[in-house]
């Protein structure tokens, strides 16, 4: 990408960019359906069954049976819903889950934008995925769905604080919010990794992000045995399956993003490992991430609501703002002057 | 200059990509979904019950209170992000001067925290 972008803006480079974004935006839509697969067969696998095996070859084809399902699915809207929020809520959840992708970097040489507020892009971007879910909430008029999806909101504004509190650390160090130079500046050790030096910032970014991604411990907006299925009670087809592709996206975003972030990007852990490319490396983190979060689902019951904000306001941000100062006092007595 | 244009484009492109695959997606469904809509599917899903009421209640005001201290902390951080870009070329004052905003800002989450905002105690 780096060669296109200092060339002059022409028709044929917008194409070329397109086409790029496409690529991307396959490539995503493969990792969703394969990522629900896994995640149904790593569950399945660590509760002792055997996940899906039915659909294809190993059940390989099971995520794009249930995709082909929603999508020939009669689409149902609820008389008393408002059908223009209702309509539009999922396309809003959707667009920032998609929007966050530009400013990833994948190695220092493939990357898609690479701007230097590309964190700040990421944060503020995201953020816009709440409104959704808000919206989906009240458009359904549906108990469930408002009390889900303002439970939604509640939690995912409360996790936000922490979350863009928690990469201060990470901002401090490396004098930047251009992702890429992020990764760049950490080391070929693993010991030069963001997530060492920043393990407070680290600790609570990881906790914020799981809750932001309301997956479990803290799926409490969805909570089955609660509120039925929360704020998307009423949707049906398609665009349920726009919520839950956000999520899988917001899977892949957060996931790349601590990679990018923490875990030293596309560099190798040991520094006489990078004869293997960078891409791998990156592939390898973002693999374990991801896995990381399936691991946790199988494992942690639900946290209970008082808990959960409690948790995010009196625990998590302190500790974030502790890891702001620690940063700063850090840099003030070794690195500058 | 170019690159710079060139990246906000690339940005546009994928809120642009973002936009289009909804409608594609949804307009394609259109055609292949089937459509025999009843009175009885479009009613409010409550359980099974006939829906009481309406869905669009009055809700706790605690929820307020939660989006006003979101509203005060990301205000902090968009103060926190340029600073944290430039702390390495400031002096200490700088951190001082940090130190005391976000400590009037502790004091306001230490008086939330007194007054039981924090604490939930029903749905």
């Amino acid at each position: 990408m780096g060669s296109w972008l200092d060339e002059t803006l022409t028709w044929g480079n917008t194409l070329i960019f397109a086409l790029w974004g496409i690529i991307l935006l396959v490539l995503v839509l493969g990792f969703v359906t394969y990522a629900i697969y896994f995640e149904r067969k790593v569950i399945g696998w660590m509760q002792l069954r055997i996940g899906p095996n039915r659909v294809g070859p190993l059940g390989l084809l099971q995520t794009v049976a249930d995709i082909t399902k929603l999508l020939i699915k009669e689409d149902t809207i609820p008389r008393k819903a408002d059908r223009v929020l209702f309509i539009l809520a999922p396309a809003l959840a959707y667009v920032p889950a998609f929007g966050v992708l530009a400013v990833i970097p994948y190695t220092n040489e493939l990357y898609f934008a690479d701007i230097n507020v590309g964190l700040l892009y990421y944060v503020a971007l995201s953020g816009i995925t709440t409104i959704a879910i808000v919206l989906g909430g009240w458009a359904s008029n549906n108990k469930y769905a408002l009390l889900g999806g303002m439970r939604s909101a509640a939690q995912m504004i409360s996790y936000e604080v922490p979350l863009v509190i928690s990469v201060v650390g990470v901002i401090m160090v490396s004098g930047t919010m251009n992702l890429r130079s992020i990764g760049e500046q950490q080391g070929d050790w693993f010991w030069q990794w963001n997530f060492l030096p920043q393990i407070i910032g680290f600790v609570v970014f990881i906790i914020a992000a799981v809750s932001e991604l309301n997956r479990t411990p803290f799926d409490l907006p969805e909570a089955e045995s609660e509120l039925v299925a929360g704020y998307h009670v009423e949707y049906s087809g398609f665009r349920f399956a726009f919520f839950m592709l956000t999520e899988y996206v917001y899977v892949y975003a957060i996931a790349a993003l601590t990679t990018v972030l923490f875990l030293g990007g596309w560099h190798a852990p040991l520094a006489f490992l990078d004869f293997v490319p960078g891409i791998i490396w990156f592939l390898l983190k973002f693999a374990f991430i991801v896995f990381f979060l399936f691991w946790l689902r199988a494992t942690m019951p639900r946290i209970r609501i008082d808990q959960l904000m409690g948790m995010g306001w009196k625990v998590l941000l302190p500790l974030a703002i502790l890891n702001v100062f620690i940063t700063a006092v850090y840099l003030e007595l070794f690195i500058k002057g | 200059m170019e690159k710079y244009i060139n990246n906000y484009v690339i940005v546009t492109i994928f809120i642009l990509l973002g936009i289009l695959l909804p409608v594609v997606a949804l307009t394609v469904g259109r055609l292949l979904r089937p459509n025999k809509p009843t009175e009885e599917k479009k009613t409010t899903y409550e359980s099974g019950n006939e829906p009481v009421g309406d869905g669009q209640i009055r809700f706790n005001v605690r929820y307020y209170l939660f989006a006003l201290m979101f509203v005060i902390f990301d205000i902090e951080t968009v103060f926190l992000y340029p600073w944290a870009v430039a702390y390495k070329q400031l002096g200490l004052f700088i951190l001082v001067e940090m130190a005391i905003f976000v400590g009037l800002l502790l004091i306001g989450l230490i008086y939330a925290w007194k007054k039981k905002v924090l604490k939930w105690n029903s749905i």
